[in-house]
């Protein structure tokens, strides 16, 4: 239930802050329609780096039979997950393929050929209550569960975190502030159950006391849903937030919620938070009560070219033309083709893409949703950027700066504080690409970093190898140094014993003389 | 080929949209202008708006670029019309002509064009015009609403034909010129001051600045779309009105009354269409704040002191000046940082 108190603050909050935008939601039809399983396509491809950290290491080989819910691919180092078989069938090998990139760059995934029979490995099931919490963070790292919300951070490491540092707080971040997914919206109404409990089972593995469920207020059977599931329990709040953009980004979420500002060099554990995405703790619930590994997510396929919008539930590695043909194909002219929501989603060039751990959205747009002029206009310094900053960064200024090539000064007034979430752009009426500008920024500056430490380990590099070098030069010069002077010892030895064979006479001569 | 990156979306607002809205803000009070004053302030709003767009076409010509396209975003037009509106609106047509093209060429171009000029084009454009043509600039007329034939308003906006029995006095230039033969204001008030007229604009002044209501109005439905926000009008009107209230306290005979001074001269066309122009206004919240009560009381204090019975024009300019001073020192702060810039610490 929400508080009274509560909601006087956040109706003062609407009133204050004022940061965000309100695009145009275009979450129907596809928020109307059942999550709808899709039928198995007939190769999935999955690739090695689904999540932020090391890519997985292969287990598989080429021709191998391989169940539902197999390990094929193994986490590498600290942060990183691990990958199962979405199905059962063979292995068809490793192969370089385009994945979901920026540059439409490939990486190495592997191919895995449905044999139909989703015949799945004997499952592990626990009850997360008599389990030790850093047992249930073990579980859900082995489940290779990752942010399920578009960052796909591993979930494990998140919670392991729990048990180093204390951790009142669990946010679930039902916001979806992305135009057009309704993925979470769906899951919430349809699995509000799961959802609670994947957040108690968060709760128990980071030893955190209340949750909190943040749901956007244009989600509202959601919110019946999620309030219908927590009515018994007293350490589950749902609470409704504006529909703000980006209401759904963590720092957002969590200072509306608990009036506190993540600090801007910390993270959320600085102030006892955490935030996790409901598909997330759905996953997590999974997991734990069924030993599911997370090989299946639900997708939003939207956008005015798309024939039926609707959400699917997805196996992890199915092509995204699977996706749209499922969907009745497109109508008119697609003109762009989103992976992801519209405002932070990735363009994207080709529907041989497999959908990944961290995908919500497929959308194809048709040209007057781009809305997009022919090009930029001049900056009428109008200040919607600062205004709706929501982080109140000066996008105007940065871009100004960046522009002339001075990425000192961006940084000097806050560029590195972006979280690029794009409401600058979007709110901007001469549609200057500003958050594209801080992207690049941010870019050039990481490639610069690691120019100067590569610049550094060469010149460490070199000025040991010159070191080196001089006391070897030493260590010989030295050595012959010495040598020689044993020579020359053995030499005045053999001389002066030489000397000592003949000295008698010489001696007695010397002392007869 | 550019990898396009998000957002792959778009608010519905350009350029050319914001200038429209404000032009339709403008419209109450302009049409109260054109039924106080009449023909000639018609055309000279015509030859204002023609003059400005001729100028912009000239400048996109000399720039290579496309002049209909840069006619397109509105922001020439709006420029000769806020212009149009602060001009006696019985000016001759060449005072209109040679301040659209000062405003436009000399204001808006010779700096780079749309969003780099540090001065208000209109603003620079009435000072310049009042400083080199202060007989045509300072000739008011009573209004007289639409007895004047067309024929004959020709005569005056094109021939010059103006005579003394037409013209008027504006209140703030009346009270000055008593003022100066050491008349008390409870005297030289009577008669002149009523709040009502001045609200709805019967009485002399600058074409647009006469309907304080409409103006008002017209500043309201931009705020409630979201054009401007109310902090430099508010902070604006209080600049003029606080010390008003105070001087006018202490001394009512040598101090006009607060409201006097924000229903007259172009107080309301200032706060609400002059100020919170984006190009040459702050950009941050506190800035916004600083610069409406900066303009408010420079105005208020040219005014009282200065030599020209109005000064909005002059205190626009000054605080213009001081906007990217203003910007740079009142950013916001960041979110998870202190004002300082140092990061927030861990409770």
């Amino acid at each position: 239930m929400t508080m009274p108190a509560f909601s006087a603050r956040s109706t003062l909050r609407r009133l204050f802050q004022r940061w965000g935008a309100h695009p145009e939601g275009r979450k129907h039809p596809a928020a109307d329609t059942e999550i709808t399983p899709l039928p198995l396509p007939a190769q999935l491809i999955l690739p090695l780096a689904q999540h932020i950290g090391a890519p997985a290491r292969p287990l598989v080989q080429a021709g191998q039979q391989v169940l539902r819910g197999e390990l094929i691919a193994e986490a590498q180092g600290a942060i990183s997950a691990p990958l199962h078989a979405p199905t059962s069938g063979r292995i068809l090998g490793i192969a370089e393929v385009p994945v979901p990139h920026a540059s439409g760059l490939s990486g190495p995934a592997i191919l895995l050929e449905p044999d139909g029979l989703d015949e799945a490995l004997p499952p592990e099931i626990a009850d997360p209550f008599m389990l030790e919490p850093a047992d249930i963070a073990r579980r859900v790292a082995s489940a290779g569960i990752v942010g399920m919300g578009g960052a796909t951070f591993p979930s494990a490491v998140k919670l392991a975190l729990g048990q180093k540092t204390r951790i009142p707080t669990l946010i679930l971040n039902g916001g979806e502030c992305e135009p057009y997914l309704s993925c979470d919206d769906r899951l919430m109404r349809e699995r509000a159950p799961e959802v609670v409990d994947g957040a108690r089972i968060i709760l128990r593995a980071i030893g955190g006391e209340r949750a909190m469920i943040g749901v956007e207020d244009n989600k509202p059977e959601a919110i019946a849903a999620l309030r219908e599931a927590a009515a018994d329990l007293a350490d589950v709040e749902v609470v409704t937030v504006p529909s703000r953009y980006p209401m759904g980004s963590e720092k957002q979420l969590i200072s509306w919620l608990t009036g506190r500002e993540i600090p801007a060099e910390g993270r959320p554990a600085d102030i006892g938070v955490m935030v996790q995405n409901v598909g997330t703790a759905a996953a997590i619930h999974r997991a734990i009560r069924f030993g599911e590994p997370l090989t299946r997510r639900i997708v939003t396929v939207s956008g005015g070219a798309i024939r039926t919008p609707r959400n699917l539930e997805v196996r992890i590695g199915t092509p995204l033309s699977a996706l749209v043909e499922f969907c009745g194909g497109t109508t008119g002219t697609v003109a762009r083709w989103v992976m992801g929501g519209p405002m932070m989603g990735l363009a994207i060039r080709s529907l041989d893409i497999p959908v990944i751990k961290g995908s919500g959205g497929l959308l194809a747009l048709v040209e007057s949703e781009l809305a997009a002029l022919p090009e930029p206009g001049p900056c009428i310094r109008c200040a919607s950027c600062v205004g709706a900053c929501p982080i109140g960064l000066m996008p105007l200024d940065m871009a100004a700066l960046i522009r002339n090539g001075d990425l000192k000064a961006s940084v000097d007034i806050g560029l590195k504080d972006c979280i690029s979430c794009g409401t600058c752009s979007f709110v901007c009426p001469s549609q200057i690409p500003l958050v594209q500008y801080f992207n690049h920024a941010k870019g050039e500056l990481a490639a610069q970093d690691r120019n100067r430490m590569k610049q550094d380990a060469i010149k460490q590099l070199v000025e040991a190898r010159e070191s080196r070098m001089e006391r070897e030069a030493r260590e010989k010069a030295e050595a012959a140094a010495r040598r020689k002077a044993e020579r020359e010892r053995a030499k005045a030895a053999a001389a002066q014993a030489a000397a000592a064979k003949s000295a008698p006479a010489t001696n007695t001569e010397e002392t007869t003389a | 080929m550019n990898p396009i990156s998000s957002p792959h979306a778009h608010g519905a607002r350009s350029v050319g949209r914001v200038m429209l809205l404000v032009m339709l803000a403008l419209t109450p009070a302009t049409l109260a202008g054109f039924w106080h004053f009449g023909w000639p302030a018609v055309m000279l709003w015509c030859v204002t708006i023609l003059t400005a767009l001729f100028a912009e076409a000239f400048c996109a010509r000399m720039a290579e670029r496309s002049a209909s396209a840069m006619i397109a975003d509105g922001s020439a037009m709006l420029t000769g019309w806020l212009l149009a509106l602060s001009l006696p609106p019985w000016a001759p047509w060449w005072i209109a002509a040679a301040g659209a093209a000062f405003a436009v060429v000399v204001g808006k171009h010779a700096f780079g064009g749309l969003g780099q000029n540090l001065f208000n084009p209109a603003m620079a454009a009435r000072v310049m015009l009042l400083i080199s043509f202060p007989v045509e600039m300072t000739q008011w007329v009573a209004p007289q609403a639409t007895d004047l034939p067309p024929l004959a308003a020709l005569g005056v906006t094109f021939g010059g034909n103006i005579t003394d029995a037409m013209t008027s006095a504006s209140l703030l230039g009346h009270v000055k010129a008593e003022a100066s033969r050491g008349i008390a204001l409870s005297q030289s008030l009577t008669g002149f001051w009523d709040p009502q007229a001045f609200g709805f604009g019967q009485r002399a002044g600058s074409l647009g600045e006469t309907s304080a209501l409409l103006l008002v109005g017209g500043g309201i439905f931009l705020a409630a779309l979201r054009i401007i926000t109310l902090r430099i009008p508010t902070a604006f009107m209080l600049g003029v009105a606080l010390p008003a209230i105070l001087a006018n306290f202490l001394a009512p005979d040598s101090y006009l009354p607060p409201l006097a001074h924000l229903l007259t001269g172009g107080v309301m066309l200032g706060a609400f269409f002059i100020a919170t122009d984006y190009v040459t206004s702050p950009s941050t919240p506190l800035g916004q704040w600083i610069f409406g009560l900066g303009c408010g009381a420079l105005t208020w204090i040219i005014r009282t002191w200065g030599a020209y019975p109005e000064g909005i024009a002059f205190a626009v300019l000054l605080m213009n000046s001081a906007v990217p001073l203003i910007d740079r020192a009142t950013r916001p702060r960041i979110f998870g940082r202190r004002r300082d810039g140092h990061s927030l610490t861990a409770p």
